[in-house]
């Protein structure tokens, strides 16, 4: 402890007799960590696990029935035809299943004096909430049985509640939806997981665009009522047409999300072999004329196959800029710190010849160099606030928004720093402890 | 005295500081490398959001309308029908036409052309606009060849309907794609297999709505499709306002709309928007990226110079005693001088080779990953340049301080 000391104000004398080096360091390193930490900051957002204590168990099943010759060198659509996403919603074969797809409605107010407006919302089943742990304020989801007769009822979001009946508990009141009467069966807390993963590949907007409305998905389809989100038939030919809904319904089209939930490994086996059965099956049937291709991807696996889609590009590339010019801020003060201690050789020479051992060098010039981070460190947090009230001007503003300076953020920006610098000081600490003391007292006779 | 003279001198000395100069090369060739990638992407940027649409931008906005209660499909043409009259009837307005996509949108029509039905080459892609004979003066866009349509050319559209114009209007630059060598106007062209549709007009100029790379290529191949297209879902209505009446439009349009009947819904938030607002909204994250790039460069560079100027001193502080006894053996100042600037310019030189390998390597990858051009050439010369003044600059500093070293150093601390 006492030689830390030591070594700390010996630092600090150093630091004050090259003054211009030392600023030139800690200003590198400042400017390095904190672009470094303003870009994470945004990437962290679009990379985060958004459901983590479940993203193990909640699949996606994927089925190839665009075929090898139009679908993505062998990667099958992200989404599910109507026929593949009925057909796994009835197998039941997972504990939980739900279908999803996105769309627009109309609230028309009950007071004809007020505007009509439209919301956004999902089409979702009875399962949805327990799957994904949507928290309600007042109400629950609705029954099998609201599915099953493509009842009109609806969950909506707390916003949604605040908008129509002032925050107040209106489970069981009534909410015209494009002209027709529905029932209020839930409301949820305040609930907006980022990125949104269960619609993302549905709707587009992994960060924005919450869902106000949450209706049977048996009914969405009844009403006809078409996705707001993707809508394909083939990666490279163009969509067939389809004279009217039914042939919407029986396309070879993806444009649903499905998600099921499979607790134990067991489970992702057994589901893993109903799906390829399934496809199997299939081509018995004669409707796929290729062997079948299945996915399984968890929460996890599945953003990951959507990266492009989720992170989005200005944040990833800026994510590269700025670990280079960290990068570069590195090889640059492991130049200056060759300088700053090869300077001082006589005095290596001198402790040396005194008796200090390599040891001692060591410490007493990495010691040097993490009080040097360190204080790049403080330049960094200084400069990762600035640059944080400046970042909405730089990202995707639906992103900016959700990017937080924490404590754990500041934390990660002081030990970038140092433990940057004392990787950048190594080398030249090798150098100074290389030292001949004969040849130095020599030298300078 | 000549420069080129102390290269031998020079490099013997570097080959003493190796890990030094490999330290400096190194960071050149990193710089060069991140700059003229940074830079160019800047570039790209900024030329892709300054590009005109073609259009009358300044006078243009656009309602977003969603029909309420999902009415009919003839209900819907005939309402599209009274709200076009209701809005070119509005006073301050020059013109106005029904479409499903605006500029910079970032949605609309893909269409598929083939010149033949039987044809076994890739289709020409090309963003559709739905249009009537109002479209191109509400656009603002000039004919530069054919005609424009007529009345009773325009069709109406249901969303499950196909789309099988007799007549199209194109862009000059799709023009130019179908037909390199010759005019457009009267060729057929096929958007489906079922007939062929006739091109009667060129338009100079007019993006599409779409404003990500994945399209970009193909920004301004776009088709005039003369239809009212009756979605269940909604319209886009284009108005092109006198000058001046821009503000005043804006407020009067959506209400003389909503007036009428309980079947129009215009958000209050985003329902009315001008094009200048949706170029701002389109291109922010271009914006952002080019921001990003270009302090990162500012930075970079800063940090280059300010390595080199740190290490340049530590070296003229080391060789003062070898810098004396030159001097004392005759050389000037200049020389001295010059040995500084040589030496930079040599090392600079050596990162900027590497440099300009490992920025075409990153840029290779960067095209894999993110859809960007190819970069030419001459941006990695603009970066090389940049680099070779800011290592001269850099080192004028400590290079004046080492030739102001006297002669008399030579016989100190011997």
């Amino acid at each position: 402890m006492f030689l830390l000391a030591y070594y700390f104000d010996l630092a600090l004398r150093s630091c004050r007799r090259s003054k211009a080096l030392t600023a030139l360091v800690v200003l590198l390193m400042g400017c390095g960590v904190a672009t470094c930490m303003i870009t994470f900051a945004v990437f962290r957002v679009t990379a985060a696990d958004p459901i983590p204590w479940k993203s193990n168990q909640l699949f996606v099943p994927q089925i190839d029935n665009f075929g090898p010759v139009h679908d993505w060198q062998g990667e099958p659509p992200i989404l599910l035809s109507y026929t593949d996403a009925e057909a796994f919603l009835h197998a039941r074969q997972a504990r939980r299943q739900t279908l999803i797809y996105g769309s627009k409605w109309t609230v028309l107010p009950d007071d004809a004096r007020r505007q009509p407006f439209s919301q956004e919302g999902d089409a979702v089943g009875r399962d949805f909430f327990a799957m994904f742990d949507a928290p309600f304020r007042y109400g629950g989801g609705w029954s099998a049985s609201d599915d099953d007769q493509r009842a009109a009822v609806v969950v909506i979001s707390s916003a949604l509640n605040q908008k129509l009946f002032g925050g107040a508990n209106s489970v069981d009141r009534e909410i015209n939806l494009d002209t027709h009467t529905y029932r209020i069966v839930g409301v949820l807390d305040d609930w907006n997981p980022s990125p949104r993963f269960f619609d993302v590949s549905s709707t587009f907007h992994p960060f924005s665009h919450p869902r106000q409305l949450y209706l049977p998905f048996s009914r969405a389809i009844d009403l006809q009522k078409a996705t707001s989100g993707s809508f394909y038939c083939s990666a490279d030919a163009p969509n067939p047409d389809l004279p009217n809904w039914d042939s919407v319904l029986h396309s070879e089209c993806a444009w649903i999300d499905a998600w099921v939930d499979l607790p134990t490994r067991a489970d992702v086996e057994n589901y893993r072999e109903y799906l390829h059965n399934y496809a199997a099956e299939q081509q018995r049937l004669g409707r796929f004329t290729w062997p079948p291709n299945v996915r399984l991807p968890n929460v996890r696996q599945w953003l990951g196959l959507h990266d492009n889609h989720v992170v989005p590009k200005a944040s990833a590339l800026s994510m590269i800029v700025s670990v280079s010019f960290l990068l570069i801020c590195l090889v640059n003060v492991v130049g200056l710190m060759l300088a700053r201690f090869m300077r001082r050789a006589p005095e290596i020479g001198v402790r040396r010849a005194l008796g200090a051992s390599r040891g001692a060098i060591y410490g007493q010039f990495l010691t040097e160099a993490a009080a040097i981070g360190l204080a790049g460190g403080v330049l960094g947090l200084l400069l990762t606030t600035l640059g944080m009230a400046g970042i909405g001007s730089v990202f995707e503003p639906e992103v900016a928004r959700l990017a937080r300076l924490d404590a754990s953020l500041l934390l990660l920006t002081v030990l970038v720093a140092v433990a940057a610098t004392l990787i950048a000081a190594l080398y030249p600490t090798w150098r100074a402890a290389q030292v001949q003391p004969a040849w130095q007292l020599k030298s300078n006779g | 005295m000549n420069s080129f003279r102390q290269i031998r001198p020079i490099l013997a000395a570097l080959r003493r500081h190796k890990t030094a100069t490999l330290l400096i090369v190194l960071q050149i060739a990193l710089t060069l490398a991140v700059v003229s990638n940074a830079l160019f992407i800047v570039q790209t940027r900024i030329v892709h959001l300054s590009r005109p649409t073609g259009t009358d931008e300044a006078h243009l906005f656009v309602i977003r309308n969603e029909w309420i209660g999902q009415p009919d499909l003839p209900h819907i043409d005939a309402q599209m029908r009274a709200d076009l009259t209701t809005l070119r009837n509005l006073p301050g307005v020059r013109n106005a036409f029904a479409s499903q996509a605006y500029p910079f949108g970032g949605w609309g029509g893909l269409a598929r052309i083939k010149l033949r039905v039987e044809q076994t080459v890739k289709p020409q892609l090309a963003i559709t606009y739905f249009a009537d004979q109002h479209a191109l003066d509400t656009f603002g866009l000039a004919l530069v060849a054919g005609r424009n349509f007529r009345a009773d050319e325009i069709g109406s559209l249901g969303p499950y309907d196909k789309s099988m114009p007799a007549v199209v209007i194109i862009t000059r630059d799709l023009a130019h794609k179908l037909f390199p060598d010759g005019t457009a106007v009267g060729k057929a062209i096929y958007l489906t297999d079922d007939g062929p549709s006739t091109v009667i007009g060129v338009v100079d100029r007019l993006e599409g709505a779409y404003i990500g790379s994945t399209t970009r290529s193909i920004d301004e191949d776009t088709i005039l499709v003369p239809a009212r297209y009756a979605n269940p879902e909604g319209v886009v209505y284009l108005v092109r306002t006198q000058p001046g009446e821009l503000a005043a439009v804006l407020h009067a349009a959506p209400a003389a709309l909503s007036a009428q009947n309980r079947l129009h819904l215009i958000s209050p938030e985003d329902g009315v928007i001008t094009l200048g607002q949706a170029r701002a909204q389109g291109y922010a994250t271009d914006r952002g990226v080019a921001i990003m790039m270009a302090v990162v460069c500012v930075l970079l560079l800063l940090a280059t110079a300010g390595g080199i100027v740190g290490l340049s001193s530590f070296w003229v502080s080391q060789r003062r005693r070898q810098i004396g006894i030159r001097r004392a053996l005759g050389a000037t100042q200049d020389d001295i001088l010059r040995y500084f600037q040589v030496e930079n310019f040599l090392i600079v030189g050596i990162g900027v080779a590497c440099g300009a390998m490992l920025g075409i390597v990153s840029n290779l990858q960067l095209m894999k990953r993110y859809e960007l051009p190819r970069m030419p050439v001459w941006m990695l010369m603009l970066g090389a340049v940049l680099l070779w003044l800011l290592g001269q600059l850099a080192v004028l500093g400590p290079a004046r301080r080492a030739a102001a070293v006297s002669p008399v150093e030579a016989t100190r601390q011997l």
